[in-house]
């Protein structure tokens, strides 16, 4: 026998489970028969995977260089035989300097070597030959990149021909260079795990701003508020059906980067799977917080670009080490949840399970997503002011 | 079922008071708007019987929807309370909502989802048993007429699918009381007849409670009980037929033979003792102060071979009488005049005895005129004067002209095959169900859109070539009210002035004209978006003539602002048109059609009928129904023409 109270109980169980369960079918529904939100939640991450993965890199390949030979001899064959076999330049030869000048004006090439009629002669001295280099320094970072190639390049000439006479090339310090984790330094590598947490936040909390902005734009909140619903019902029914969506998002997204793009997983994918649905919670909570102060599509479109997306981008990590960030702004990265979760991207995809780096990571991921839901919590209430 | 016990539980602690559903005492609620606080509700007390239609009648910022929105707990009062079904709206929210139905203003439904997917969903939300649901579904599909059409999507229904398939969901659950926010606003005259029947068939069968709002008044006769509101104000309740029969003995018909009506509207608007005067196809509406007898030929001597005739009140009557007699208890209480409120137009206009040009035929005060006992039912016959201002060969020319016109959308006709013509200084009318093709029509007119076949020449331009050079001759007002909301009234007509290429002394004239004009100068530095409705759409009117177009398009221009707004628009739109202004205008207002010179009524991309009022009334005049109305008209047409369809 049931008492009156246990039946009263369990029937406003049962009618909650039949109004979380109408909610959420309503809202696969609607994710199914809007391509807007599954072109952001599958072709947006699909596009930027794509782009990250072949079209942007940080590494410098297949840098124009203009070479300036006055005197062309063995040796000077044998020097320009190294650039001309490189990866990282595509060289093209000028007869002379002011040729070079005005290709590199032209944009044509990016650094220019000239090697002096006197190249031959001057090698053999103690002090050696000089090797003039001209670097377009507008993007400071590719000019440091080239200028130290240029330099390696004519370091392990010398080395190279020193040993081809039999001698011994004396330096009085030798360095030794060994990559970790990424040993082949292909930008990639650390790209792609980054972009998974931007496509996280953009399923997150993009999608989800604009689609519970959508409701109270359309008028439908209005009439989902004047059913038995509670607001405790509307938030789970917003947040279960967009998680499912960017679990979702994720599989495709991990599994591009590991058969497509080959970056190499090397911690377990059971650890980047759980901290994946921590930061997704994370960013869900920050879609719905954004979503409860702003109620038409445009404004918690730009609210969540603006305080998701693009700190995801910026200032998570991903492309920009924070270590070499402003203090400020460093500072400032502390509260953007994609910090923590592209640490443990990273440190999972291309280091392993290391605790050290995950479990403090996550710890901050979780007090985050309690702030955001907590936030959200109370500023949902089932009013219309 | 221990549904069913529910059910019972429910409509038993429904009725605690004895037949009184809802109760408001003392309610008040104010929004904070930018800076500016605005009174919505002030102080309201009112109770809706059980079982029964009460109509909650007002214009729009009547404060009608705010209201609804405290009676369904989603706002909290600022003093004052709303129990519901025994319950209070403001503390126990959750309970309320779980006994009402609710239906606000946009339907609540997701278009992108069935209409099988939204009751299933509004089913689901409000618990009805799985094993109850086919049965109810049946039910209400067949109510409301959706049974072919449970596959569609709901953004594919037409307005009144979609608002049949809105108060489906409301009645999922047969709630015993059903709140329903202007659930016709918008909609044809055809689903309008159709939702009231619904609506009362619950009454009678289902003994369902239901509180309203609307903005037609013509609707309020249809409820058993109406709450008037205006300016948050209750104005009077009661039932419709009594507060219509206080009216009795001021109400007539007036023609004169070879008078032009627009002229003899003006000149009653501005007699003495007339309260009210309305076109209605050829003759003149007139509401007279008292149900004193009146002497039309001494009221208006100009107009000779007057004839008049009293005909029976209605219910917009009563409710344009009380407006006015509380703006004029604004004016003897010396109440500030402020730019959201109609009122200081109103005040104004009985300061000065009668308005300009257009006669807006607000508060004329009694003058002391003397009258004689005249028998009210007999018609009165003066002795005619020359024919009005207005001569007859003005609609010689026509300045619009349509012929065989198409627009096709994919394989769908939206126009398909129409003719007319419009002359100089003619009110053309376009009438017609949601989705006829008004506004296709309306746009090609204004050359926004290209036609798929046909011609289409205005002001002597063929549109398909050059449509800038027409354009520059048409205004064009639509229901939205085309204004920048957060430009000042001044801006609005500075930035409109520019875009119709006026510079220099003749901007600064059309934009001294339009503050003088529409008596807009006394709030020229106020923000639009702050104006009432009532002075935006003047506002508005005011851009759109800012280049004196020779042709006015008026898209829905009336909808949702009061009707003394209304009739002071229509004022000015006849005065336009006496100075040559061609008009053509859409509207779903049948009294508004009665303004027509010329009708004509849309369906499905086609004519079905083009005419004078008078013309078009006469047609579904039966032995039934002697007097037909233009809804009478209009919805006859419509129900012909489906027929004809479903047959072909």
């Amino acid at each position: 026998m049931m008492t009156h109270g246990d039946r009263n109980r369990s029937e406003r169980a049962g009618s909650s489970r039949m109004r979380l369960r109408g909610l959420i079918r309503k809202e696969f529904l609607q994710i199914v028969r809007d391509p807007s939100s599954i072109a952001i939640a599958f072709l947006m991450p699909i596009f930027l995977l794509l782009l990250f993965g072949y079209g942007v890199s940080l590494d410098s390949e297949h840098i124009p260089l203009a070479l300036v030979v006055e005197q062309p001899n063995s040796d000077t064959a044998d020097f320009t035989a190294e650039f001309d076999h490189s990866k990282y330049f595509v060289t093209s030869y000028y007869a002379s300097t002011r040729d070079a000048e005005q290709a590199m004006m032209a944009g044509r090439v990016n650094a220019i070597v000239v090697l002096r009629r006197d190249f031959a002669s001057t090698l053999r001295r103690s002090d050696g030959a000089p090797v003039q280099l001209i670097v377009n320094g507008v993007d400071a970072n590719t000019g440091r990149i080239i200028s130290g190639y240029v330099r390696g390049a004519w370091g392990s000439w010398l080395a190279h021909s020193a040993q081809k006479r039999g001698e011994v090339l004396r330096v009085p310090v030798q360095m030794e260079q060994r990559v970790w984790f990424n040993s082949e330094l292909r930008s990639r590598n650390f790209l792609v795990p980054g972009l998974v947490a931007v496509i996280m936040t953009l399923i997150g909390a993009l999608l989800t701003a604009m689609v519970m902005s959508r409701e109270w734009e359309r008028g439908t909140m209005e009439a989902l508020l004047v059913t038995p619903l509670s607001m405790r019902e509307v938030i789970i029914g917003k947040l279960l059906p967009y998680f499912i969506l960017g679990m979702g998002g994720l599989v495709l997204a991990v599994g591009m980067s590991l058969f497509l793009f080959e970056v190499p997983l090397r911690g377990s994918l059971w650890v980047l799977f759980a901290a994946s649905a921590l930061f997704l919670v994370t960013a869900l909570s920050m879609g719905l917080l954004i979503s409860t102060v702003a109620r038409s599509q445009f404004v918690a479109g730009l609210i969540a670009l603006i305080a998701t997306f693009l700190p995801a981008f910026l200032l998570s990590g991903f492309i920009f080490d924070i270590g070499s960030m402003p203090a400020v702004v460093q500072a400032i990265t502390h509260i953007v949840a994609a910090r923590y979760y592209v640490a443990i991207l990273q440190t999972v995809f291309l280091a392993g399970n290391v605790w050290g780096v995950i479990l403090p990571n996550a710890l901050a991921l979780a007090a985050l997503a309690a702030v955001f839901l907590g936030l959200t919590w109370r500023n949902a209430r089932k009013r219309l002011e | 079922m221990n549904a069913a016990k529910h059910e019972t539980a429910s409509s038993t602690s429904a009725s605690p008071g004895g037949g009184i559903a809802l109760v408001v005492k003392q309610l008040s609620k104010s929004f904070l708007v930018g800076k500016r606080r605005i009174q919505a509700l002030h102080d309201v007390n009112f109770s809706v019987r059980h079982g029964v239609v009460t109509g909650l009648v007002g214009p729009d910022a009547a404060g009608k929807t705010t209201l609804m929105r405290l009676a369904a707990g989603l706002l909290v009062p600022d003093s004052g309370a709303i129990s519901v079904l025994g319950m209070d709206a403001a503390t126990q929210s959750l309970a309320v909502q779980g006994a009402i139905g609710y239906m606000p203003q946009r339907f609540g439904l997701y278009e992108d989802l069935t209409v099988q997917e939204n009751l299933d969903l509004y089913a689901d939300l409000q618990g009805v048993p799985e094993a109850a649901r086919a049965e109810r579904y049946r039910e209400l599909m067949h109510m409301a007429g959706l049974e072919p059409f449970a596959r569609r999507l709901a953004g594919q229904l037409s307005g009144g699918m979609k608002q049949k398939l809105g108060l489906a969901c409301a009645l999922v659950r047969q709630p015993p009381l059903l709140l329903l926010d202007e659930p016709t606003v918008g909609v044809d005259p055809l689903s309008r007849r159709e939702l009231w029947d619904i609506v009362y068939r619950l009454v009678r069968e289902q003994g369902t409670s239901v509180l309203l709002t609307t903005a037609y008044l013509d609707e309020a006769e249809r409820c058993d009980d109406v709450v008037l509101l205006h300016e948050g104000r209750l104005l009077d309740r009661g039932e419709p037929a009594v507060l219509r029969e206080a009216m009795r003995g001021r109400t007539y018909r007036v023609t004169v033979a070879g008078m032009d009506k627009r002229v003899l509207q003006n000149r009653i608007a501005q007699a003495p003792g007339a309260m009210d005067a309305l076109i209605q196809g050829d003759h003149v509406r007139v509401v007279m102060e008292s149900d004193a007898p009146v002497d039309f030929a001494a009221l208006c001597p100009a107009a000779a071979g007057i004839e008049a005739a009293a005909v029976a009140p209605r219910f917009e009557d009563s409710f344009v009488a009380l407006i006015k007699a509380k703006a004029r208890g604004d004016e003897d209480s010396s109440a500030q005049m402020t730019a959201t409120t109609t009122s200081p137009l109103l005040a104004r206009g009985t300061a000065e005895g009668s308005a300009q040009s257009g006669g807006v035929p607000a508060g004329v005060r009694l003058a002391g005129v003397a009258r004689e006992r005249v028998d009210t039912n007999q018609v009165q016959h003066i002795p005619p004067l020359p024919a009005g201002e207005r001569g007859q060969d003005q609609f010689a020319r026509p300045v619009i002209e349509v012929s065989k016109l198409q627009r096709r959308f994919g394989s769908f006709y939206a126009v398909n095959d129409i003719s007319f013509a419009v002359s100089r200084g003619e009110v053309f009318g376009l009438l017609g169900a949601n989705g006829a093709g008004k506004s296709t029509t309306f746009r090609m007119l204004c050359g926004l859109l290209p036609p798929s076949g046909g011609t289409l020449r205005v002001a002597g331009a063929d549109l398909r070539h050059a449509a800038a050079a027409a354009r520059a001759r048409i205004g064009y007002m639509s229901q939205k009210f085309s204004l920048y909301g957060n430009l000042s009234v001044a801006e609005n007509l500075q930035f409109f002035s520019s875009a119709y290429d006026l510079s220099g002394t003749r901007r600064k004239q059309r934009i001294d004209w339009a503050l003088q004009e529409f008596e807009l100068s006394s709030m020229a530095d106020l923000t639009s978006g702050d104006l009432s409705l009532g002075y935006k759409q003047r506002l508005a009117l005011a851009c759109a003539l800012m280049h004196e177009p020779d042709i006015l398009f008026l898209d829905e221009p009336t909808s949702g602002v009061d009707p003394l707004a209304r009739r002071e628009f229509w004022s000015r739109i006849n005065a336009l048109a006496g100075q040559g202004v061609t008009i053509m205008v859409t509207t779903h207002f049948m009294e508004e059609a009665e303004y027509c010179d010329r009708l004509a009524i849309m369906a499905a991309g086609e004519i079905l009928t083009m005419g004078t009022p008078g013309s078009i009334k006469a047609q579904a005049r039966t032995a039934a129904q002697p007097e037909p109305t233009m809804e009478d008209a209009f919805v006859g047409l419509i129900m012909a023409h489906e027929h004809r369809e479903a047959a072909a």
